[in-house]
């Protein structure tokens, strides 16, 4: 038998129980570091509702970048898509509840991700001056039907009328038991229940929802027929063909549904976190979307880590900026373990490069009291171009993503 | 004896080419059934024909016994035929057990693919035709050998009876060809039959049950191993006539263009391209290098150019030290380049003749004065290449990509032995091209031979090998095998050389 | 003849794209209850009238080189997004090495211009660096590094550090470069006209000159046309790339020279931004071509500085938006239907005259 066998058996043993020690101690890393830091807001029920309420929009991006990478098309669009989702997510919401929004939202992003698909599909248009073009046009248009249907409604050409929220709900029983024993501040086991506290308490039902998006991905993409086709459109459109999948069908349903999910997020945005449409409202949240997609390698799991760890930074600063500054010491002990794992392997280069971070960041977080907030918005496209600069040989995009695909032409 | 497949008098015509004519091809099932033939032989637009991309204008195709039409490759499966491409159509980024199973997966409640029904199916190939690939391999880590056993699980998981191999061994070491030729045996023993399509004799004397030779688009030969042997199998692919080779008027010079010493060439994994390689050219010589495509010309010119440095060892190209100087230098100094890939690699096609007629001279005159371009002499001098080399094209302006590939060759090879180069390094330089054209650059090289230029012939052509050669040398595995005399040596020795085998 | 086919074939798209962009637009308009006819109308007097004219010429300033700027990625099949970054943090670096010397003008002046080209070049060769060394889509380290670009000016723009309080508590700009280091202004029009666009026109001579002329030029051109056979031909291909992307930054550090030297002498928030966009479409609209991009980057500001008297008449000046981000796609969409029409002419006018004949064999043959 080959050997390949041997070892994938032998990651297959080990996986599971690596990540598990993997995060826990990652867990217990954090707890000290409040213990250490006193920065008591970094687990608890609060920060964590925030961070959620943060990281919905930045997911439902990251989820449409998923879609449509996978199935071979960069989508440079889903700022546009999502300026929509807002739009029509703030102005349905306010003429037939906010439900109806949401669903306003998806279609309207979805109109554009279908827009994007037959500019690049079909006309064969380059992908990157297909999106930029749509976020103009997304931008533009948010802001003529503004200036259209919002005046005299109680609105103007960048704001629209309230629009009311959809629920909240809070499990019963659970919420406060979590909640007091959160404020009790005991090593690891006060953070467990403040991170879950605050998971179970006011969530909003379209957080719950949305976040389905992201199962619904997975199992889609890895159990279906569809999304074994449309992955491999990503991959080898060429070899696709020849099996007999239609390469252009399945673009376009992947790109109305990524629209869709841009398109939800932005809804999600108005409805839900402001209250109603403003513009740049969506500050550039398409973008930060696509990062968690390169950050997330590719994978769903991957993109919700990554849209969890840009929401949480960007929740923590809003909440309390001394988090974020407490944070750097989990980069400094990442860095340094980082280092010492390539010291093992006699990798120097990767040993100092380690070192030399840890040392780096120790010294900032020593001389600085905060970190400015400047850093902090730009902290997942800083963290993204290292992810791109040093680990692009583990980075596994689609193969054929962004390459223009024709019919009929041997690869 | 039952039969998989007859094919008796096929053609095909394209405008201006006949591709196959009067074509008789049996094959019993349970055989493995070789197809050689030089390219341009006819066997890829055969092969096309059978698996249903392209039609033919007529004859008969009977599969087990029952004529068919077979009009797409959906029906060429359905009919029990299977193609494995000599390039494999796998995404790196998914599994063995999803290569396969695309687009002809199992179903499991309509939407959901029945991966565990897939898995079994898989198993029982591997299990029964004794190929060792595993469901869950990720296709990126898998070497070629693994890649080819996962082409063919493909076609056998679409119930493929008979197996078309579009030249599997062109990518395959040693090793994995032995490995290659078990399976196989494998699969015929259960009642599979195969059709090999190769041009290496010695690997098609060794698996072969039965043989059919093309050559200029007909089968001239339908052979068994046991009663032939590989001179004759040379013979019918490559035609006995000797050509008459050109009267040498002048003999080579003494100084040396090209000095080639013990050089190799790895690439960072340790994988060997060249090995040991001992090569001189002469001024006022053409060195003619044969050998079948794959076995290191590429690497051998990259390394003549300066692209690639001799991992050790030595190349002098026109004096200079390949280890030293650049490929711009290098080509400044006199080196004249005729790429095989001529669309990639010698010519910019979006851009106008008279801009091609710049590239590759674009730092010395007379294109330049090494900082601004000469656009009145690119373009005086690109219509005498047209002039001379006979160049269809309404003017130089017209973009490279709107001519044929004959016109594009003869615009590079003018373009190439411009400013009488010192050395000319000529890659197929007539493939593609008619005969007339042809002519024409054989006459301008056996001229730039006149004026002192060594030129290193690189061809799958033996023809053009013979008519131009002064010497020939031999690649074989990546080294030189032999050296040859045109003038001694008869073009079915020299397939046999081109096999490896010593000529006596 | 020839001429005039090709004259004709090299306006057509972007004269398809402009009327499909005129009658979208006019729909749009219908269906808001506003007049097209007079709608543009209306934009063609507003844009002539005198003071806005300058206006208009000194945007149109930063829109050339902006241009110009995409213009160099274009050449190398580079999409340079990252143009905005790579201006602002050159203006900015610019405008606070003038505020901290004092030296004589014709010292001043060209070192202000030499900052902001050095910046924007440094600035752009990362994403160079990244896409020639580890294949990154420029695209996407682009749009990274511009909100990192972003950040890192907003911080800096503090009292604390570079930046310097203004008479509002909001206005925060850097320290105002001397008098040596501004360029005066031509007073045509009823306006000030910058002189900096004798520099603008100085580059987008260069540009074509260098492009089109001289031996590198070629060998970008070529690099961008066919990485293999440029490289085959002996040019360093990825240090091509990697030096287009610099140069490309560089000039996009000129854009906002015109602005500081001539009009604010400092730097704040309220410069403009936007410019990769901008940049990218006019060198869509301009086919990369000198002239064409500043025929498309005036058409731009006149737009631009029209759109406010939209708005006096009730009519929705977002329409202008619209507007710009239909040409963009109606051009390129244009451009790739009339490449098609064009190669498949060229290819019916080359012909097939001498296909390749082969001997057919016979049976037995030896």
């Amino acid at each position: 038998m080959s050997t390949l066998k041997g070892n994938r058996l032998w990651k297959i043993i080990t996986s599971p129980s690596r990540m598990m020690l993997t995060v826990g101690a990652i867990i217990i890393l954090i707890s000290l570091i409040r213990q250490f830091t006193g920065v008591d807001d970094i687990t608890s029920p609060g920060a964590t509702g925030a961070t959620i309420r943060f990281t919905i929009p930045i997911l439902m991006a990251g989820l449409g970048g998923l879609w449509a990478e996978r199935s071979g098309v960069i989508n440079i669009g889903l700022e546009g898509m999502m300026i929509l989702g807002t739009w029509f997510g703030a102005w349905f919401g306010f003429l037939y509840g906010p439900w109806v929004g949401i669903f306003a939202g998806a279609v309207g992003g979805a109109i554009a991700g279908l827009l994007h698909a037959f500019l690049t599909v079909r006309v064969g248009i380059d992908q990157a001056v297909s999106g930029l073009a749509i976020n103009l046009l997304g931008a533009g248009t948010a802001r003529f039907l503004s200036g259209v249907f919002f005046i005299g409604k109680g609105g103007d050409v960048n704001i629209s009328p309230q629009v009311s929220s959809t629920g909240s709900f809070t499990v019963p029983g659970l919420s406060p038991l979590l909640t007091t024993l959160a404020h009790k501040h005991i090593l690891v086991i006060s953070d467990i229940a403040g991170v879950s506290a605050g998971l179970v308490t006011k969530i909003n039902w379209a957080s719950l929802v949305m976040f389905l998006a992201l199962p619904i991905t997975a199992w889609i993409l890895w159990k279906t027929r569809f999304g074994l086709r449309m992955r491999f459109c990503g991959e080898n459109p060429v070899a696709a063909e020849s099996l007999g999948v239609n390469v252009y069908r399945t673009r376009f349903i992947a790109m109305a549904v990524s629209g869709a999910l841009a398109g939800l997020g932005g809804a999600y945005i108005s409805i839900v976190s402001t209250g109603n449409y403003l513009e740049g409202q969506t500050a550039g949240r398409g973008y930060i979307g696509l990062a968690a997609v390169i950050f997330g390698n590719w994978t769903p799991a991957g993109v919700l880590g990554g849209s969890v760890l840009f929401g949480l930074t960007d929740a923590l600063r809003v909440r309390q900026s001394t988090s974020v500054h407490a944070l750097l010491l989990v980069v400094i002990v990442l860095a340094g373990v980082y280092g010492l794992t390539k010291l093992r392997k006699k990798d120097w280069k990767g040993f100092i490069t380690g070192i030399l971070i840890a040392v780096l960041v120790l010294a900032y977080y020593m001389i600085n009291k905060t970190v400015p907030d400047e850093f902090v918005t730009f902290f997942p496209n800083l963290t993204t171009i290292l992810v791109l600069a040093f680990l692009s040989q583990r980075l596994r995009p689609p193969a054929m993503a962004g390459a223009p695909y024709r019919k009929g032409e041997e690869g | 004896m039952s039969l998989a497949i007859e094919l008796k008098g096929i053609e095909k015509n394209y405008p201006g080419v006949v591709a196959n004519h009067d074509v008789d091809i049996t094959i019993e099932k349970g055989n493995i059934h070789a197809i050689i033939g030089e390219n341009g032989a006819g066997k890829s637009t055969l092969m096309k024909i059978l698996y249903g991309m392209v039609k033919p204008d007529s004859g008969t195709i009977s599969i087990f016994e029952s004529p068919v039409t077979i009009k797409s490759p959906q029906d060429a499966i359905g009919l029990g035929i299977g193609m494995v491409h000599q390039h494999f159509m796998l995404a790196d980024n998914a599994t063995v057990l999803e290569n396969i199973v695309l687009g002809s997966e199992p179903m499991k409640a309509k939407v959901v693919v029945d991966y565990a029904k897939a898995r079994e199916n898989l198993e029982n190939i591997i299990e029964t035709y004794g190929l060792d690939i595993n469901p869950d391999d990720l296709v990126a880590d898998l070497g070629v050998g693994f890649r080819q056993r996962v082409e063919i699980a493909k076609v056998l998981f679409r119930g493929a009876k008979i197996l078309i191999l579009d030249e599997p061994t062109a990518v395959l070491v040693p090793q994995e060809v032995d490995e290659l030729f078990k399976n196989l045996k494998v699969l015929t023993a259960n009642g599979l039959t195969i059709i090999f399509i190769s041009h290496k004799l010695d690997e098609v004397m060794a698996i072969a049950d039965s043989i059919s030779v093309m050559r200029r688009g007909t089968t001239v030969a339908e052979l068994v191993p046991s009663k032939t042997n590989k001179r004759e199998l040379a013979e019918y692919m490559i035609g006995g006539e000797l050509p008459a080779p050109r009267p040498a008027t002048t003999k080579p010079r003494e100084e040396k263009v090209l000095v080639v010493k013990d050089a190799s060439l790895n690439d960072r994994t340790g994988r060997e391209f060249l090995h040991s390689i001992n090569l001189e050219i002469h001024a006022g010589e053409i060195l003619g290098l044969a050998g079948v495509e794959g076995n290191g010309q590429d690497e051998l010119i990259e390394m003549i150019m300066g692209l690639e440095k001799p991992s050790s060892g030595s190349v002098h190209t026109v004096g200079l030290d390949t280890n030293v100087s650049s490929l711009r230098e290098i080509r400044d100094h006199g080196v004249g380049y005729i790429p095989q890939d001529r669309q990639r690699d010698g010519l910019l096609m979006a851009a106008p003749l008279w801009e091609n007629r710049i590239l590759g001279h674009q730092e010395t005159k007379p294109m330049s004065n090494g900082l601004w371009i000469d656009k009145g002499a690119a373009k005086k001098d690109s219509e005498r290449i047209i002039e001379e080399f006979d160049v269809r094209t309404p003017s130089n302006n017209v973009m490279a990509s709107a001519l044929s590939g004959g016109n594009q060759q003869k615009f590079i090879v003018g373009r190439e032995m411009s400013g009488d180069p010192k050395m000319l390094i000529a890659a197929q330089p007539t493939r593609g091209v008619d005969v007339g054209a042809q002519a024409i650059i054989w006459d301008h090289i056996i001229e730039a031979r006149l004026n002192g230029t060594g030129v290193l012939l690189v061809s799958a052509d033996l023809d053009e090998l013979f008519k131009l050669s002064d010497r020939i040398a031999v690649i074989f595995r990546g080294t030189i095998v032999d050296y040859l005399d045109p003038r001694t040596t008869t073009p079915e020795q020299l397939g046999l050389a081109m096999t490896g085998e010593k000529i006596a | 003849m020839k001429k005039l086919n090709r004259l004709f074939w090299a306006l057509a798209a972007p004269v398809a794209a402009i009327l499909f962009t005129l009658i979208f637009v006019s729909i749009i308009l219908l269906f808001k209850g506003a007049n097209p006819l007079s709608t543009f109308q209306l934009i063609a007097t507003y844009g002539s009238q005198s003071d806005n004219i300058v206006a208009e010429l000194n945007q149109t300033v930063a829109y050339y080189l902006a241009g110009v700027a995409a213009a160099i990625g274009f050449k190398m099949l580079l999409f340079n997004i990252g143009i905005d970054g790579q201006y602002r943090l050159a203006i900015f670096m610019a405008a606070v090495v003038g505020g901290a010397t004092h030296l004589p003008s014709y010292l001043e002046v060209p070192l202000i211009i030499l900052t902001g080209m050095v910046v924007g070049a440094l600035w752009a060769s990362i994403s160079g660096y990244l896409k020639v060394k580890r294949n990154i889509s420029e695209v996407i380290s682009n749009i990274m590094l511009n909100t990192i670009a972003s950040g890192l000016i907003i911080y800096l723009l503090q009292p604390s550090r570079l930046g310097l309080k203004g008479k509002s508590s909001d206005n925060l700009s850097t320290p105002l470069i001397p008098s040596s280091g501004s360029l005066p202004t031509f007073h045509i029009f009823g306006g000030e006209l910058y002189s900096f666009g004798l520099v603008a026109i100085a580059v987008g001579i260069l540009y074509w000159i260098v492009l089109n002329k001289s031996v590198f030029g070629f060998n970008l051109r070529a690099t961008g046309m066919s990485f293999r056979a440029a490289r085959a031909s002996g040019v360093n291909a990825p240090r091509m790339v990697f030096i287009t992307m610099a140069l490309s930054g560089g000039i996009a550090g000129l854009t906002g020279m015109g602005e500081l030297l001539c009009n604010t002498h400092t730097y704040s928030l309220a410069f403009p931004t936007g410019y990769a966009l901008t940049g990218l479409a006019l060198a869509l609209l301009g086919r990369s071509n000198p002239i064409g991009i500043a025929i498309a980057a005036f058409f731009w500001s006149f737009l631009e500085q029209a759109a406010p008297a939209l708005d006096l008449e009730g009519v929705p000046k977002e329409i202008v938006m619209m507007m710009q981000g239909t040409i963009i796609l109606a051009t390129v969409t244009a451009y790739e239907v009339v490449k098609r029409i064009t190669r498949r002419q060229q290819q019916r006018l080359v012909g097939a005259a001498d296909a390749p004949r082969v001997e057919v064999g016979q049976k037995g043959d030896k």
